[in-house]
């Protein structure tokens, strides 16, 4: 894409940020030894690390109806993430895309999708997410995007970027053509679905991965899928959840971000930190709503407001994350709906919602 | 369907005061669930593949935003619809649905399609209080 800015890009992008207050976005940042933390505690770096802050847009579901004709409503909650993503001041030093661009892997919504994101005016990262993977097994999404699972070093931190979505082979081999397989992995409740996991070679790249590292590095893992188990139905959920929680344990400082989830979720397991990003297309209920089936939401978590429907954009979003002293705030920028922040509190040594946590409204009661 | 045979009789019966409340067998209530269950089905196959049977125009499914029909909270209806300014039934949001996510148009409401979703939404609710009104 052009640098130019057209008269029209130009116009929308006022029109945007007029609207700002009302979008939906997670910014996290990363901060690294604010001042007075890092001089009360000994032993521990001092704070010449700078903190920083990178943007994080997930789960866009770009659906195509026929040929060049796309459903509307997702490709808006892409374009308004990014659109809103350049406008962040500071700026982000990256951003993530947190899986699922496509809504059935196809080539012409991978495109779309890469198209509207090609608008972001950072390096952007991808994660890869079953709706992109189960078509043709991540090829095309790799040939846009690179490695289905990778590492990287930024400002003393190190990142993991996982496929989480991979199943079991005989899943996979089952189905009479490849978008079949792709339907049925579409299907979020499909009770002919097959749980996401990671996979032996992944989790011996990972060992490696993390092997050299000193334990006192800040470690943020990207995934599509949690890294914990909440609800088996719904694919909220990673097979060797706990052998990969085994392996980041040994780190001081440990974030996981995942997507998958179109909803708040935050959680500490030990020194790891979990935080779930929204979705730019549409929220997903909490599971405790579906009453037939058990489910373990972190019991942390304070819920976001109920998506009110007949606002288009709400409880979805992008958000921005805030990097501090190795740990995360996720800042939830969610049109129609209430912004919120998840920061890591140092003295309880868990995320909290900056302003829900111990008074929950009724409109945060799922049901 | 009530054959007019049994209508006779029942008026006959009335007529003679000797009418019964009504009776059924085991049969009876297995026949009658499996009606419900095929609606049940229909619905979910409504549900899970909204676009075959064209109820949007647009490919998305009611299924994408409400997995296991979670989120409708059937049991809350008749309720005072905030956005609509008025007491609403769920049959009416599940049109409002179609005629805007879906973007298609608004079903009878007492369609084979209307009563096989709202089965279907009933049906992965059971077991739950009735709440009429609430939020």
């Amino acid at each position: 894409m052009s640098r130019d800015i057209s008269r029209r890009k130009f116009l929308e992008r006022s029109a945007i940020g007029a609207a700002m207050a009302v979008l939906p976005l997670t910014l996290v940042k990363v901060a690294f030894g604010e001042k007075e933390a890092a001089g009360k505690k000994t032993g521990v770096e001092k704070s010449a690390k700078p903190d920083f802050t990178f943007a994080y847009i997930s789960d866009a579901h770009i659906q195509q109806i026929e040929g060049n004709k796309f459903v509307r409503n997702w490709d808006q909650g892409l374009k308004r993430a990014v659109a809103e993503a350049n406008l962040l001041v500071p700026k982000p030093d990256f951003v993530m895309f947190g899986g699922d661009l496509g809504q059935l892997g196809k080539k012409a919504e991978l495109d779309h999708g890469a198209e509207i994101m090609s608008a972001c005016k950072y390096k952007t990262r991808y994660v890869m997410g079953e709706h992109d993977y189960y078509l043709d097994m991540g090829a095309y999404w790799e040939k846009l995007f690179g490695r289905q699972y990778y590492s990287f070093d930024h400002k003393g931190v190190h990142f993991v970027v996982l496929n989480s979505v991979l199943t079991y082979d005989k899943w996979i081999n089952k189905w009479p053509s490849a978008e079949e397989r792709m339907n049925q992995m579409a299907g979020l409740d499909n009770p002919n679905g097959s749980p996401f996991m990671v996979g032996e070679a992944q989790m011996k790249w990972l060992r490696q991965d993390l092997a050299k590292l000193d334990k006192n590095t800040p470690v943020i893992v990207f995934s599509h899928s949690p890294l914990q188990k909440i609800y088996k139905g719904w694919n909220f959920w990673t097979e060797e959840a706990e052998q990969i929680q085994a392996l980041l344990k040994p780190f001081n400082k440990v974030n996981v971000i995942y997507g998958h989830v179109h909803q708040i979720q935050y959680n500490q397991i030990g020194t790891i930190s979990f935080n779930a990003v929204m979705a730019t297309a549409w929220p997903w209920p909490y599971p405790q709503s579906y009453a037939q089936a058990k489910s373990s939401l972190p019991v942390l978590t304070v819920p976001m407001n109920r998506a009110d429907p007949f606002f288009e954009r709400d409880a979805t979003g992008w958000q921005f994350i805030d990097v501090y002293s190795g740990k995360v705030a996720a800042n939830y920028i969610l049109p129609d709906n209430q912004n919120r922040t998840v920061r890591y509190n140092e003295k309880t040594g868990q995320p909290e919602d900056m302003k829900y946590q111990d008074k929950r409204t009724i409109a945060q009661d799922h049901y | 369907m009530i054959k007019k045979t049994t209508v006779i009789i029942s008026l006959l019966l009335l007529v003679c005061g000797y009418l019964k409340a009504d009776t059924f067998t085991k049969e009876d209530a297995a026949r009658w669930q499996k009606e419900f269950d095929a609606a049940v089905k229909y619905g979910r196959q409504l549900w899970e593949n909204s676009a075959t049977f064209k109820l949007g125009t647009n490919q998305v499914a009611c299924a994408q935003c409400h997995p296991n029909a979670a989120n409708t909270h059937p049991e809350t209806y008749p309720k005072f619809q905030k956005q609509l300014g008025r007491v609403v039934g769920l049959d009416e949001m599940v049109n409002w649905c179609i005629i805007n996510p879906l973007e298609g148009k608004a079903l009878a409401l007492d369609s084979k399609e209307m009563v096989a979703i709202l089965s279907y939404i009933h049906w992965e609710r059971r077991g739950i209080k009735l709440a009429p009104g609430k939020h």
